[in-house]
This record gives structure tokens, C-alpha cells and sequence, in this order.
């Protein structure tokens, strides 16, 4: 392969301080050199980016990519395309497949398949406890062996004790405890956030309080224990409030939110949209405001999209019925890039949440721009306007709730080890090539 | 007016003041038809109305099936256990099938909230919401606001005090946002854990924590139904405590004004709700309320057919 060598990006590394107008060079699927003026090899292609960002591949730490077991709704091969086409290089897969990724045996079938048809990097996420019951520890060492990252039972919040255990237990290999932290005796037979909108539309409510009294018990167990704790899908002001404090306290807590908490509140819900129907639910506009300023001050480590696809079996039916959960993959950029443009967050903020710290907190490569990473790179043309159509996208699944609407800023080029894996404009095909 | 601007009726939260006030007019004028040796007039004939109802139902199915006769329609009807659904058909294939049978309205009583709403994403049928999960049930609404506008002449300046399970009742909802849209000042009340939280307002209604402030002064009392399940939900400590301290005893009737109206969607706990002898005492329309129930739903028929031609 020949070098590439990029030029007029706007590269964007927090974690070396850049933002600036400069050059890249790739070079054996390795970044090789950045800078303003660059020795480049003869051989080079040169790709002028015009003023577009290029920063650390995206990494994803929240994705249900389906397979194995529901294979209706997305594969590894459909999810990691849509997160290409995202400028996803990386992506962490709940546990909650059909079989549960309880085992090895479960782990390592993901990451076969992913080695045979993923386009992005496949960090499978193991569940904590076995068939995600809530039970008894899954084999956290022998996970971590075959390839898993993180522990997690998304979708079913532990119990107390179980989170207490989990949280001591994977302190002897310093392993990450995901929680989706809910109170379920609160949140029972709730459709969507308990307020004036759930009582207009004669639905039950899920109060903030089920999501707050259990962020606040988990934070207190990583507290009691030491333990490696990370709050998934954050919602509400309440927890950002508990979150931030719990930091403030020296507490071992990372947290994420999707950009749904940030960019529509439950109004979405009335006409009993099954695509705003979502566990946590969208909640008020305080809320949403309490979450971007969670985002501004660091409380709020990373922007994951809790990428959740359903058929259309599971969600064009009663609101009652339809599953919980939206895509994500393919409408995060523009989204989060609404908080650059609103003046909410530097661009440097948003490449932290979306690629540094992710791969932080999950112990995996990537995330930065340093001479000698991995070339996983995403290109971001921030101003390109599109609108979100069923062929637009490359999810199997459409239960999105920004279906129709005019998105800004988009993913042109992701590369993995170099390599093109979207280039839908041809970018850095080697047709291209003028020799 | 003298048509609907809607298609369908499926809540109060869609109907605008005067087309409430139409619905008591057409209402008023149909209710004689009841009273007539042969009570059925040929408006609706040749038209058919189906009748859904996935969750039991004695009073309104009956009254509906009745009001459709009264005007000349047929009318067929499956209750939960007799459909398809049971069979593992979706609602919406369920509904489809129907609709391909060519009726003309879909009546449907459903447990969750805003499925007469898909149903008319689905349908070309006209809908009517017989009571939706916890959300609305407008035609009991529209024959509580007919019998009071009846008995007092207006509504406007009235002050309306419900009682009961105000956060999970669809009757309550319905009815807050009927007598509200009418002119009414309504004030509900009831146990903490059937008002919604921390919010001294609901759909236009004043919320209040005692049941006598709620009482006082008030023109007209309606008592909701206090489902036995409650209890085991925690929602109330048993049923006589509810009895004692939120039920309408006669005693606490004196706080409100002189005349009146008690009122109740049925099926009544003898009781519970209230002391028998306020549910049969001289205020009492319950019984007015069951027979305007038919004229009301007349009413409903009769206008939509109107705004289909």
C-alpha cells in the first residue's frame, strides 16, 4: 500500500493539545508523521482535505450489535458497516445476544465473526452475571482471556449485592463494570419519563428518581469497593448532579450519554412515537441542558449511542408492545457536532468523548493521532448537510427518531490500519490515482 | 358549526370547545328517540359499525351497540378472548382484516394507552376511542358534561370536584379536559399515591390533598372508581381505609353546595366510593348519566357519518 499522505486536515488530537491545519502521513496502516511540513515519502498519495477534520477513529462504547441470535435486526457485519459509515473505527457489543456473551465459547464467536465480516474493531463487553440473571459472576478471568473488555448485564440492572461483588471481583483484573443503573421497583410498567407528557398522553411514567436512586447506590459501591465503575446511558440532571459529586469525592466513576439525552426531550413521545421510546427515557428539557453542561465539565466522560436496532415487528405496533431503544450509529456525529456549533463544546471536547477517552476507559487502542498509533482514522466533513432516509442508512434496522430529518456533518472517509473501510466518495480509492 | 372538524374521536385532547358543544346539541335532540314507542330511526342504515373491545366491558359496549341500532346501522363486535389476537396476529394485521370487510366505524376499547390513535394510521374506517389504557375515554366525558349542562343549564362558572384515582384513571382525564374546555373550574382530590406528584395542576385541574377542599362549594361530585387491585399495588391500605377517609359520606356532602350533582361512571362500589344512601339520594344522576350515555354516543355516530359524506 502506498503512503497517504493527507493534507489541509484539520487535525484534532486533546490528547496532544492539536487543533490545528496541518499534514498526516500513513504509512504501513501506521500514522507516521504529523505536522505543518512534512518529509514525504515519493511514492505518496496525497488526499487535500480542505479544511476537514481528521481525528482519532471513533470508538463506540455502547452498541447492540444482535448477533448472535437476532440476526433480523442487525449483524456484526450490517452494525460494524453502519458504524463505518458513522466514522466508527471501533465498537463495544453488550452482552445481551441470544445466547447471552456470558462465556468464552460466546465471546470468541463474536470476535470469529468480526474477524470474518466486521468492517470496524469488535470489543465484545461480557455479562456480569450468567444469562444476565443476575445470579452468579460469570467467569470474569476467562472472559477477559478470550478477547471480552468490559463486564456489563445493559438491560437488566444488577442488584445491590451483586453489584457490590462484581465491582470487588473485578478489581484482581482491574476489569470495567458497565451499569445500566435503574431502580426497577420505580421504573415498573413505565413506558416513557413520568411528568405533565406522560399523564397528557395516559401513559405510565418512569420517574427520574428510578435512574438517580440507582446511579447514586452504584457510585456509593465503587466507593465502598475501589472498583472500576462506568454509568452507561446517563439521562438526567439528578445523575450528572450525583456523578459529578462522586468525582468531586475521588470515586473510581467514568460515565457516558447517548445523543438523544441531548438533542430531543420526551415531546418526541407525543403521537406515540415508538422511535422516541427508549429505556432510560427521554426525559425533560432540563435535563437535556443538564446533560450538555455534564458533557462541558468532563462529569460526562463519552458520547456513546447505545446503538439498540429493532425490526419493525417490535416497534410499528402499540406503544405499550414496542421495544425499547434506537439507533445511533449513523446520526452521532452530526449530533454531537451540534454542541461545537452551539458553542457548548470545543471540537477537542467532542474528539475526547467520541475517541480518546473511550479507548481509555475500555484499555483499548486508538484514540489518539501520535506518530507510531494504529492509522484508524475518521475524516469529518463537519458542514455537509443530509437528510436521514431509509436508504441512507446502512443499519438493517430504521427505528431512529431523526428518520426525515436534515443532520449536519457527517463521516467521509474511516480508515482502520490505513485501510478505506467507508469511503462512499471515493476519497482514497487507489483508482484515484493519478499513476 | 354543525360539523365536526375531526375524523375520528379519540380523545377530549382533540376536540375543540364547540365541537363539544355540538356533540351535547346533536346529543340533546337524539335523546328523545329513546323515548319513543319504536325507538330506532333510519339514519345510519346500510352503515356498519364494529364494535373492539380487548378489555371487559358491560355498560359501554352495550350502550354503544345500542346507540348504533337506535340510528339503523349494523353492528358486529369481538371482545379480546374471541379475536385472532390470541392467536398470535398483531392488532394491526387484526384491524386490517377488519377494515377489509368494508365497515364504517371502528369502535374500540383497548388497554393500551393510544391504540385508537395507530389504529387510525392504519384504517380508513372512522375510530372512536372507547377508553384507552390510562389515558382517555371521551365519551363518558361527553355524557358526564351532557347531564350536568342538562340538570344546571350550563357549565361555564360551575366548580367540578372528582374524586378517586385521578393519575390512573382515563375517566378523569377525559373528564378534567371536557368540563375545563366547557368553562368549568375543576378541582380533583384523593390519596397521595393517586395524585400525580408534586404538581398542583393536571390537565387544567387544580389538585388539591384533602377531599373536603375539593368538596367545598362544589355543583357537582364525581366519584371514580376505586379498582380492588389498588390495594395490592400499595396504592391504598385496604379498601375501608379509602372508604372512611376519601369516600363521599353524607356528612362531608353538607360542605358542598346546596343541590349537588353526584355522579359516577360505574360500575359503582356500594360503599366505597360513596354511602349508599348518597348514591340513591335525591342528587343522584348516575342512573341519567347511564341512559344520556346512549344519546351521547348517538351523537357520535350520527356526526361522524355527517362528516364522512
Amino acid at each position: 500500500m502506498r503512503p497517504l499522505l493527507f493534507t489541509n486536515a484539520r487535525i484534532i488530537d486533546p490528547g496532544q493539545d492539536w487543533d490545528f491545519l496541518g499534514r498526516l502521513l500513513v504509512e504501513n496502516g501506521i500514522i507516521a508523521a504529523v505536522g505543518q511540513s512534512l518529509e514525504v515519502p515519493e511514492d505518496a498519495r496525497t488526499i487535500d482535505l480542505k479544511g476537514k477534520w481528521l481525528v482519532p477513529g471513533l470508538i463506540d462504547i455502547h452498541v447492540h450489535l444482535r448477533e448472535p441470535g437476532e440476526e433480523y435486526k442487525e449483524t456484526i457485519e450490517t452494525g460494524t458497516a453502519a458504524a463505518a459509515a458513522g466514522g466508527f473505527t471501533a465498537v463495544a457489543c453488550m452482552a445481551n445476544t441470544r445466547p447471552v456473551n456470558d462465556s468464552a465459547g460466546i465471546t470468541k464467536f463474536i470476535l470469529e465473526r468480526a474477524r470474518e465480516v466486521a468492517k470496524t474493531r469488535v470489543y465484545p463487553i461480557a455479562a456480569v452475571t450468567v444469562g444476565q440473571r443476575g445470579e452468579q459472576l460469570t467467569e470474569f478471568g476467562d472472559l477477559l482471556s478470550a478477547g471480552a473488555v468490559a463486564f456489563s448485564d445493559d438491560g437488566l440492572p444488577l442488584g445491590a449485592r451483586m453489584m457490590r461483588h462484581a465491582l470487588e471481583y473485578a478489581k484482581s483484573f482491574d476489569a470495567l463494570i458497565i451499569s445500566h443503573s435503574e431502580e426497577l421497583e420505580l421504573s415498573e410498567g413505565g413506558l416513557m419519563n413520568e411528568g405533565r407528557i406522560s399523564i397528557e398522553l395516559g401513559l405510565k411514567g418512569i420517574p427520574a428518581a428510578a435512574e438517580e436512586v440507582a446511579v447514586f447506590r452504584d457510585v456509593t459501591l465503587a466507593g465502598l469497593t475501589g472498583g472500576r465503575l462506568h454509568i452507561a446511558h446517563v439521562s438526567t440532571k439528578g445523575s450528572v448532579e450525583i456523578i459529578r459529586q462522586a468525582k468531586a469525592r475521588g470515586i473510581k466513576v467514568t460515565a457516558e450519554t447517548a445523543p438523544h439525552y441531548f438533542s430531543i426531550t420526551e415531546e418526541a413521545v407525543i403521537g406515540y412515537n415508538t422511535s422516541a421510546k427508549m429505556n432510560p427515557p427521554l426525559r425533560t428539557e432540563a435535563d437535556r441542558v443538564a446533560i450538555i453542561e455534564g458533557i462541558r465539565d468532563g462529569t460526562i466522560d463519552v458520547i456513546a449511542t447505545d446503538h439498540a436496532p429493532h425490526s419493525t415487528i417490535e416497534k410499528e405496533c402499540e406503544f405499550q408492545l414496542a421495544a425499547n431503544g434506537i439507533i445511533g450509529l449513523e446520526t452521532s456525529v452530526p449530533l454531537s457536532l451540534n454542541l461545537v456549533r452551539s458553542g457548548h463544546i470545543s471540537a477537542s471536547q467532542l474528539v475526547r468523548c467520541m475517541s480518546s477517552s473511550p479507548s481509555q476507559i475500555l484499555g483499548v487502542a486508538g484514540g489518539s493521532l501520535t506518530p507510531g498509533s494504529p492509522a484508524d482514522i475518521s475524516v469529518i466533513d463537519s458542514d455537509q448537510t443530509f437528510i436521514l432516509t431509509l436508504e441512507s442508512l446502512h443499519s438493517m434496522s430504521h427505528n431512529s427518531p431523526f428518520l426525515g430529518k436534515e443532520l449536519q456533518g457527517r463521516a467521509i472517509l474511516t480508515l482502520i490500519d490505513g485501510r478505506p473501510i467507508y469511503d462512499p466518495e471515493g476519497i482514497a480509492s487507489p483508482h484515484q490515482d493519478p499513476l | 358549526m354543525n360539523c365536526l372538524n375531526v375524523c375520528h374521536i379519540l380523545g377530549i385532547s382533540t376536540l375543540l370547545p364547540e365541537e363539544i358543544s355540538l356533540i351535547l346539541d346533536t346529543a340533546e335532540s337524539l335523546k328523545e328517540i329513546l323515548d319513543r314507542p319504536i325507538k330506532k330511526v333510519p339514519l345510519l342504515r346500510g352503515k356498519t359499525v364494529v364494535h373492539l373491545f380487548f378489555e371487559p366491558s358491560t355498560r359501554t359496549r352495550l350502550s354503544f351497540e345500542l346507540a348504533a341500532k337506535r340510528l339503523g346501522a349494523d353492528t358486529i363486535g369481538i371482545s379480546a378472548g374471541a379475536s385472532s389476537v390470541k392467536k398470535g396476529e398483531t392488532l394491526i394485521d387484526t384491524v386490517r382484516n377488519i377494515e377489509a370487510m368494508r365497515p364504517d366505524v371502528i369502535v374500540i376499547r383497548h388497554p393500551y394507552s393510544g391504540t385508537p390513535y395507530l389504529l387510525t394510521q392504519y384504517v380508513k374506517s372512522a375510530v372512536i376511542n372507547a377508553g384507552d389504557g390510562i389515558n382517555e375515554h371521551p365519551s363518558q366525558a361527553l355524557l358526564d358534561v351532557f347531564t350536568v349542562r342538562e340538570h344546571l343549564g350550563h357549565i361555564e362558572g360551575l366548580k367540578v370536584a372528582i374524586l378517586g384515582d385521578i393519575l390512573h384513571s382515563r375517566v378523569a382525564h377525559s373528564d378534567i379536559l371536557a368540563f375545563t374546555k366547557m368553562g368549568a373550574e375543576v378541582v380533583v382530590s384523593g390519596p397521595g399515591t393517586m395524585l400525580p406528584p408534586r404538581q398542583s395542576q393536571v390537565l387544567g385541574a387544580r389538585v388539591v390533598l384533602r377531599t373536603e377542599e375539593a368538596i367545598e362549594d362544589a355543583d357537582v361530585i364525581i366519584a371514580l372508581r376505586i379498582q380492588r387491585e389498588r390495594q395490592d399495588q400499595s396504592l391504598i391500605p385496604s379498601i375501608r381505609e379509602y372508604a372512611t377517609f376519601f369516600g363521599l359520606w353524607p356528612e362531608r356532602l353538607r360542605l358542598a353546595r346546596p343541590g349537588v350533582l353526584i355522579m359516577h361512571p360505574g360500575p359503582i362500589n356500594r360503599g366505597v366510593e360513596m354511602a349508599p344512601e348518597v348514591a340513591d339520594g335525591p342528587y343522584s344522576v348516575i342512573l341519567d348519566q347511564v341512559t344520556n350515555g346512549v344519546a351521547v354516543r348517538m351523537a357520535l355516530l350520527a356526526l361522524l357519518f355527517k362528516k364522512g359524506e
